[in-house]
């Protein structure tokens, strides 16, 4: 029983009743505690990505039941990443919001500790009725963040993602109830040691029950044709809220990685992955998609929600070839877009704050105050965005047409991602070059009511983007730990072996 | 009994997805509750129907209904009520904000007039 794995659920979950409760009135304080949480996570989830480079698979039983009858956590090095991963984006994102973005409306601190509980919640938890409530725990802060700050137009698109999010999760019970109902389990480990003596009979009702879930995931991820949520949601919410909201569809991602390869991880098997077609065509849809709505945006805003939306179907191609090569080149992908995505919603917001009267619209302005330090990060966020060299979105770009190279519809693939990167690209130095160049030449002087400070905000895009440096840089090593990570996740009897251990024998069936 | 309870569901899914489909806030955070009530309904049916048998396990021989269900019923309808409620004070608030009930985004000439800070 190692006592540390409940810790990034725990922690976040004490402060945020405490920021919502005995802090409330005292901005100043909720700040330094909800910035010292998250770096204490930060700080958590290295310490936990030490721990997992053993390759031991570590589970804590809640309330020391035995694993199928009780919830488990696990960490393996796929949870550790997203733990990681998860504080980092809080850290840099809560830094950017904490100049003035959370004073726009009331509990942005709670809010965001309890994102941040939910994320991790799901991200550790091996039950999947318990990733049904983590995944409720987190769109219920994301719906509260989603109408921070309030106004007409982002209320009526809050309304519209909760009804999306609802409808998603009515058909997550159903696919549960489903699959409780064929093998009389919800621990993820139990249902993939039962999935092979599952009755000839039964398989149409759990390839149901699978097909639902996946639907689920692909709500969660903006899959198409389930993506028409994303670029309502985050083109109507505050900047620093899109932002990390880049990592929300990530779980939907890293759910169909977990839950896929666990139950599937023989592919071939006699109870082969019946939907790996589906989802590799959606993927590719979705990217094309993302790419369109880039040329067709007419504002920046809109612009890089269609850019998360193409590059969470690039991510979805490499999960849906289901290779450990593909794995790792996702895993590489996931953390670099997610990063990338989140910065470049940074730097549109900091533009958006300056340009009053103008918002994001992509037409000529008066150029605005800091256009020279803004205008750079944003170049580096869009290049790290389309995946161009020298940043890692071209290493993740490589290893992920490397990866599917051995697929039968490779042309089809590497035409799709290649084609809409030149898209991607073509439609931001469009944008940028008018949006930070063309202005230079509109005379008049814009009006900002009150020039936000700079240093901040930054710092906080500036470090995101020196990440996606490191992650470029020390690309050797993090890659040799994806594949690890990846070779560990298609091997699932460690993680069964881990979960359930001895408590098998002697288990009424 | 089976009938009962698949109709019961068939006819509650279908009117809440009807609902659910219309332009008003309203009607579709009705059919949301009915689609929950049916969703509910269909767990309880995943742990197999048995009507007056004890839910404590003593003797895995004897007849007995499943309990891991009916928790996770409970733990459902727990999280739709609030769902529910949190989607209502939304639709409330986007009533008085923009003056109607309608689930569609705002037109752009509607959008023009938002003011982001």
């Amino acid at each position: 029983m190692n006592h540390w794995l409940i810790l990034p659920i725990l922690l976040p979950a004490m402060v945020a009743p405490l920021l919502a409760l005995a802090v409330r009135h005292d901005l100043m304080l909720a700040r330094t505690f909800s910035v010292g949480t998250t770096v204490l996570l930060v700080l958590l989830g290295m310490y936990q990505l030490g721990m997992t480079a053993d390759g031991v698979t570590r589970t804590y039983s809640l309330g020391n039941w035995p694993a199928p009858f009780g919830i488990v956590l696990v960490l393996d090095r796929l949870a550790a990443i997203m733990l990681l991963l998860t504080a980092v984006l809080g850290l840099f994102v809560l830094l950017y919001a904490i100049n003035g973005c959370d004073r726009q409306g009331e509990h942005f601190h709670p809010l965001f500790q309890f994102q941040l509980m939910g994320l991790n919640g799901a991200f550790l938890t091996g039950d999947l009725f318990n990733l049904f409530v983590f995944f409720e725990v987190l769109l219920i802060a994301s719906y509260g963040l989603m109408v921070h700050g309030g106004g007409p137009a982002r209320i009526r698109a809050g309304i519209q993602y909760v009804i999306i999010n609802l409808i998603g999760s009515s058909i997550f019970l159903v696919a549960l109830g489903l699959i409780y109902g064929i093998t009389g389990t919800l621990n993820m480990a139990d249902f993939a040691a039962r999935l092979p003596a599952v009755a000839a009979g039964d398989s149409a009702l759990l390839h149901c029950g699978f097909a639902l879930l996946l639907v689920v995931f692909g709500i969660k991820s903006a899959a198409v044709p389930f993506h028409f949520w994303l670029p309502g949601t985050y083109a109507n919410t505050s900047g620093p809220v899109a932002a990390l909201f880049s990592i929300m569809t990530k779980v939907g991602a890293y759910a169909i990685l977990r839950v896929v390869t666990l139950a599937y991880g023989d592919l071939d098997g006699p109870v082969g992955w019946f939907a790996a077609s589906w989802l590799m065509g959606a993927a590719m849809v979705t990217i094309a998609a993302g790419a369109v709505g880039v040329i067709a945006a007419r504002s920046l805003g809109q612009q890089s929600c269609f850019a998360a939306l193409g590059s969470m179907g690039l991510l979805l191609i490499a999960i849906a070839a289901f290779t450990p090569q593909a794995g790792s080149a996702a895993l590489y992908y996931l953390v670099h877009s997610t990063l990338a995505i989140a910065a470049l919603f940074l730097v549109i917001d900091a533009v958006i704050l300056r340009r009053t009267g103008f918002g994001d619209a992509l037409v000529a302005a008066p150029s605005i105050p800091h256009a020279g330090l803004i205008g750079s990060m944003f170049f580096i966020a869009v290049v790290a965005v389309v995946g161009m060299p020298p940043l890692s979105g071209f290493v993740a770009k490589l290893m992920i047409l490397q990866a599917t190279a051995s697929l039968v519809a490779w042309p089809w693939i590497w035409g799709l991602i290649l084609i809409s990167s030149l898209l991607l690209l073509v439609a931001f130095a469009s944008s940028g070059s008018l949006v930070f160049w063309k202005s230079e030449q509109v005379a008049a002087d814009i009006e900002v009511r009150r020039v936000p400070p700079i240093a901040l905000p930054m710092i906080a895009v500036g470090a995101l983007l020196a990440l996606l440096v490191c992650l470029t840089l020390c690309a050797g090593p993090v890659v040799r730990f994806f594949d690890a990570t990846a070779e560990q996740l298609f091997d699932p009897r460690q993680y069964i072996e881990a979960v359930l251990g001895t408590t098998r024998e002697g288990r009424p069936s | 009994m089976e009938w009962l309870v698949a109709s019961a569901v068939a006819a509650m899914t279908s009117a809440g997805v009807y609902l659910i489909l219309s332009n008003r806030t309203f009607t579709v955070v009705i059919g949301l509750t009915l689609l929950t009530y049916a969703i509910n309904l269909f767990l309880f049916a995943s742990g197999r129907l048995a009507v007056n048998q004890p839910d404590i396990i003593t003797d895995l021989s004897l007849p007995h209904a499943d309990p891991v269900p009916q928790a996770l019923v409970l733990t459902a309808i727990v999280i739709s009520f609030g769902m529910t409620a949190i989607l209502l004070v939304l639709a409330v608030r986007g009533f008085f904000e923009s003056g109607n009930d309608q689930v569609d985004l705002l037109g752009p000439e509607e959008a023009v007039a938002k003011t982001r800070p």
